[in-house]
């Protein structure tokens, strides 16, 4: 049984823990528009979010965004390393999560066979 | 759409596109024998002339495609279950969409896994204000997020481990004790 109760306790535990987010931290951006929805991007987004919850990765954010016009390609998932160049992930799958989160936002490989887009600049 | 969670997950996403600030998504699993659900935001609104088309799957205001498909699948979802789209639109006031179904229609979709919509539609965007009223045989469940906020301050986002783990169990928690069984 959880309770709101619950969620303040957590908070004053979580006191000392808590620290200023800086801009300099890796990203995770999911399509969620309708043909990334359709896909199934919302279980793509909570395999992500419940391996970052597993793994304890407290400075990944995670943030949706809409159609980008790759429609054939969702579940389309971006990974942004700071200061490296954003890389789209196309047809992903929950069951691909792990693997992105291990080797790409953990370890900064690329997983270069599911990759279908790849952009420079920064944001 | 296979599930009305993911119709109400593609209309918040609308909402966010339109800039809107708070959202309110109100369940209602039997009003009179419809199932209905309204999403209702505070973002720029469209003309009349775009809410009176914006069923059609041709048109969208985005650029990067030529089709919009949201709003026409759900216009076709409800016209099959007997039931209505209704859209009602205000230039720089926002938008009230509401869909209803026929509650024991053979094609209805079910409501689907609501705790994971809301999950990741709080942590994904954490500057936005959800209100949720959903409402079953069972009871009802009010959510703001902003008084959730309110309990973490500032600096501790839903996005936490800890604070996600204790999200999703409430979410699933509250909402299965409104929730029928089955469909």
């Amino acid at each position: 049984m959880k309770t709101l109760e619950d969620l303040k306790a957590l908070r004053e535990r979580l006191k000392s823990d808590i620290k200023v987010r800086h801009a300099q931290e890796t990203k995770i951006i999911v399509g969620m528009g309708t043909c990334g929805i359709a896909a199934g991007a919302r279980e793509v987004m909570s395999a992500v979010l419940d391996e970052l919850a597993v793994r304890r990765l407290n400075e990944v954010q995670v943030q949706q965004t809409g159609c980008i016009g790759m429609c054939e390609q969702e579940v389309l998932l971006d990974v942004v390393r700071p200061n490296e160049p954003r890389i789209t992930y196309g047809r992903v799958k929950p069951s691909d999560v792990k693997r992105i989160i291990a080797d790409h936002v953990v370890n900064g490989r690329i997983i270069e066979d599911m990759v279908v887009g790849k952009i420079e600049e920064q944001e | 759409m296979r599930e009305i969670s993911l119709h109400l997950l593609d209309l918040v996403q609308n909402s966010i596109e339109a800039g809107a600030s708070t959202v309110e998504i109100t369940v209602d699993e039997d009003e009179a024998g419809y199932f209905v659900f309204i999403v209702a935001d505070n973002g720029r609104g469209m003309n009349k002339e775009l809410v009176n088309s914006v069923r059609d799957p041709f048109v969208t205001t985005r650029l990067t495609r030529k089709v919009g498909l949201g709003l026409a699948l759900l216009s076709m979802s409800t016209a099959r279950c007997g039931g209505v789209l209704d859209i009602q639109s205000q230039e720089g006031k926002g938008t009230k969409v509401k869909a209803a179904f026929l509650q024991d229609h053979l094609d209805r979709p079910p409501l689907g896994d609501l705790a994971a919509t809301l999950k990741v539609l709080l942590t994904a965007n954490p500057a936005l204000r959800l209100i949720v009223n959903y409402k079953s045989g069972g009871g009802e469940f009010l959510l703001d997020s902003m008084q959730l906020k309110e309990i973490l301050g500032e600096s501790l986002a839903f996005g936490h481990p800890e604070v996600y783990s204790w999200l999703s169990d409430y979410l699933k928690q509250e909402i299965g004790k409104v929730g029928k069984s089955g469909r």
